[in-house]
């Protein structure tokens, strides 16, 4: 810690109220922190988990309380002034000034941009009929409960893990399931045909229809103007009382950017999540940032990167550079399948399988150059926290011992 | 409503009146109760809550199921008594539950 960071004039202000958010302020105060820290968000919520969104949220098994990341005392405790509902419209880096929607402007002698991202939105006929939905935020997920009744027909757009996971809660609570994937298998931007195949067959199963490569062209309303058909392109009219698009994310990257930061495919941050401006900062969904694991530039959609990004911008912040490279990890749960990812798929050459899927129970192991860089683990946690730790220390590990269930994991070494 | 106590790897105690139906991990987290990651928030997919259960209390806190078992094989430190404190539900039978902190989170 330096002196820096205890600065208790200092006003350090949080853009944003997800995971990035809640960690970024609490982190502060752990690197000794002692000046003003002002977390502003755009929703009305204090910063809490999305993954339950899809899943407990979404089945009712959790409410509220229990998605929260903090609870909300810890604010207070911490001394974290928190403006929810409030939107920033413009950063002046010269001034030193956060511009917000009412016109007010707040200023800051550090700031971090937690802005993470938002749905992609499809620009389709019908797309804004009463019965279809979006799911990002607790209102969306509550806005979605009202007509998720047994009986009633969804259809999903997008076999992504959002569409997959609502799929699954959906089936189980006795509506009937339609999926549209404009690719050739669900799960196609982030792992393999095997993977795809697997849960392609757990839904069907389970009676989930999945059709793939097949768009979405519109959707109709019936005589009392609410959602009645999803059409596909190829015209097919497809009965639904509501619809769920999950087409992806997109990083918030505006504010930056207006800013004049570079902000492509994400915000510009280095190894310690600084931006090209020395007070501003960035951590979560919102940056593209080096992996030295990889040797290339990423942005992570994924609350490992949030919660870790957010500690070493906090620490940067406070004066503390602690370089950010961590092997990256996932979950999905879908029906009882517990799907545990760590390590980034893309550019594989070999993929290993261990186990058989038949038993709901294997791993995927993913190869380049014969260098392990990823696991796809279902209901398999040696393999997947094993994997973390190989694929963190670059392991060459022979795929014929990979795949031989009869070596333990712990051998792998 | 069950009264547990947390004592942190340095020692500290933090005694808590926790709902029935929660989870141990979240009884602290709620609580601010330091020592306790809890990244992926209870689905039993980091292994980042894990705690060590005193003895007399191991038999009341219930099985570890198979993918707790298998996360717990792989963490830091693992030791008679570790449970993950998300897969840990708490009720009436818990009053009085003692469990300690390890030094880091894996």
């Amino acid at each position: 810690m330096t002196d820096a960071a205890t600065s208790p004039n200092e006003t350090y202000v949080i853009v944003g109220a997800g995971h990035a958010a809640g960690q970024l302020a609490a982190s502060l105060r752990q690197e000794g922190f002692e000046g003003k820290i002002v977390l502003v968000g755009e929703e009305a919520q204090l910063p809490y988990q999305r993954p339950p969104l899809s899943k407990k949220y979404l089945s009712g098994e959790f409410g509220l309380e229990r998605v929260y990341f903090k609870p909300p005392d810890f604010y207070d405790a911490a001394k974290v002034e928190t403006r929810l509902a409030t939107r920033v419209t413009r950063i002046d880096r010269d001034a030193k000034t956060l511009t917000l929607e009412s016109g007010d402007t707040l200023g800051y002698n550090k700031l971090a941009l937690t802005t993470g991202s938002r749905v992609r939105k499809l620009p389709i006929l019908g797309a804004d009929l009463a019965g279809t939905h979006y799911l990002r935020t607790v209102d969306d997920v509550d806005g979605m409960r009202s007509g998720f009744e047994p009986g009633k027909s969804l259809v999903i757009i997008g076999g992504g893990y959002i569409g997959l996971e609502v799929a699954a809660v959906a089936t189980s609570h006795g509506l009937k399931v339609t999926v549209l994937e404009m690719e050739s298998r669900v799960l196609k931007r982030v792992t393999s045909p095997e993977l795809s195949g697997f849960f392609e067959e757990v839904h069907c199963t389970r009676g989930v229809e999945i059709k793939c490569k097949t768009a979405i062209a519109a959707f109709e309303s019936g005589s009392d103007g609410k959602l009645a058909f999803a059409v596909t392109a190829d015209g097919e009219k497809i009965p639904a009382d509501i619809a769920l698009l999950g087409v992806g994310i997109l990083p918030n990257t505006e504010l930056a950017a207006e800013a004049g930061l570079e902000a492509q495919n994400g915000v510009r941050v280095d190894e310690f999540c600084r931006t090209a401006d020395p007070d501003i900062f960035a951590a979560g969904d919102c940056t593209d940032h080096p992996s030295a694991l990889y040797d290339r530039r990423i942005r992570l959609e994924s609350v490992h990167n949030a919660l870790e990004q957010a500690k070493t911008a906090a620490a940067a912040m406070c004066g503390n550079l602690k370089a950010y490279d961590q092997v990256p990890w996932f979950w999905s749960d879908q029906y009882d399948l517990k799907l545990q990812i760590a390590g980034l798929s893309t550019g594989y050459d070999t993929v290993v399988q261990r186990g058989d899927p038949a038993t709901n129970k294997f791993a995927l192991f993913y190869l380049k150059d014969s260098v392990l860089i990823a696991v796809d683990a279902v209901n398999a946690a040696p393999e997947y926290m094993m994997g973390r730790r190989l694929i963190g220390d670059r392991a060459i590990i022979a795929p014929e011992r990979l795949s031989d269930t009869s070596i333990s994991m712990k051998e792998m070494v | 409503m069950a009264k547990i106590t947390y004592i942190e790897h340095s020692g500290k105690i933090h005694e808590i009146e926790v709902e029935n139906g929660l989870s141990v991990m979240e009884g602290a987290v709620n609580n601010l109760v330091p020592g306790l990651d809890a990244d992926c928030g209870g689905a039993c997919a980091c292994a980042t809550c894990h705690c060590y259960v005193e003895p007399e209390w191991r038999a009341k806190t219930g099985e570890i199921g198979d993918m707790e078992e298998t996360m717990l094989d792989f963490a830091e430190a693992r030791q008679e008594g570790s449970r993950l404190s998300c897969q840990i539900k708490v009720s009436d039978e818990l009053d009085g539950l003692v469990v300690k902190l390890p030094e880091a989170q894996f």
